[in-house]
């Protein structure tokens, strides 16, 4: 739809952040937007970074050396955590935006169902594979402290 | 010409499909092959990381993951820009600022995925 009135945000930045009466779907999908940006500023530093391979062998050790310490260490992991949620939440928003997981129409009757609630298994289920892939994942950065 | 804005998200949809993929092939390599076993040693040692970038097969996967990730992230920011309700005219320059800005990084992305190619054949 093209044209400003048609899409007036009128709740400023609470009409983003906050999760009102929506389930926890609203917060899963805040935090798919913040990993969002963040994985995107990270891959275009690291397009910059690993472009260092041109340069030789000696620039190469240069830039890693210089990310070799535990402040880029814990933030490669927070990345590392963003990914794991963006790609596990992005499998069931694809999923869902494809109709699947949704049911299908019925009538407004007790005990009250919708397709909200309906998908809710799938995010329990995403959000466990998740933990996992960065339980696996901790390992390797653990390794890049002293003393392990 | 306009291009559809809902041929655009499809896109996105497919190029998030094909980055499960390739960036789930990519982490597990840098973070998990070592837990499994698979591979050995430093995979950021400047040895390891030639043998990925002059093996033909590693070259096309990074270059696809890096078009489907630029491709990916930058609609997603639009997406997000968008919805700050600015006026049309705004949207177009910020489209084209956007594709600007991924042409350029896939440039850069590429040169530096294949140019040790060159390098290495002598050219
Ligand atoms: C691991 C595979 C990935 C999958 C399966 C995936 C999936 C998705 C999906 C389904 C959406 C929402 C689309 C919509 O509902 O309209 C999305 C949004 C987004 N993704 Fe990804 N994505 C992946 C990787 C990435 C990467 C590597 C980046 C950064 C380069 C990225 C950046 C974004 C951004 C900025 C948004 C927009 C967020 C928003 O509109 O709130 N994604 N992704």
């Amino acid at each position: 739809m093209q044209g400003s009135e048609f899409k007036k945000n009128r709740l400023g930045l609470m009409g983003w952040l906050s999760g009102g009466r929506y389930g926890v779907e609203r917060y899963a999908y805040t935090l798919h937007r913040l990993t969002g940006l963040a994985i995107l500023a990270y891959f275009i530093l690291h397009i910059f970074v690993t472009s260092a391979r041109v340069l030789g062998e000696e620039a190469w050790n240069t830039v890693m050396g210089f990310l070799n310490s535990p402040a880029f260490k814990v933030g490669e992991f927070l990345v590392y955590l963003a990914f794991a949620y963006h790609a596990l939440n992005g499998i069931r928003l694809v999923l869902t935006e494809l109709g699947f997981f949704l049911g299908t129409p019925c009538q407004p009757v007790f005990p009250y169902s919708n397709s909200v609630k309906r998908q809710r298994p799938v995010l329990v289920v995403v959000m466990i594979v998740a933990a996992v892939v960065v339980l696996l994942g901790g390992v390797d950065f653990l390794r890049a402290f002293p003393g392990e | 010409m306009r291009t559809r804005e809902s041929t655009l998200w499809t896109w996105h949809l497919v190029a998030g499909a094909v980055i499960l993929v390739l960036l789930g092939i990519h982490m597990f390599i840098m973070h998990l092959a070592d837990f499994f076993g698979t591979v050995q040693g430093d995979v950021l040692e400047f040895s390891s990381v030639m043998e990925r970038s002059l093996d033909a097969t590693f070259a096309v996967m990074y270059v696809v993951l890096l078009a489907a990730a630029l491709y990916h992230g930058l609609y997603g920011l639009r997406n997000i820009i968008f919805e700050l309700s600015i006026s049309e005219r705004a949207e177009r320059v910020i489209s084209v600022l956007l594709v600007l800005a991924g042409v350029a990084l896939f440039l850069v992305g590429a040169y530096g995925t294949l140019a040790v190619h060159s390098a290495q054949a002598g050219v």
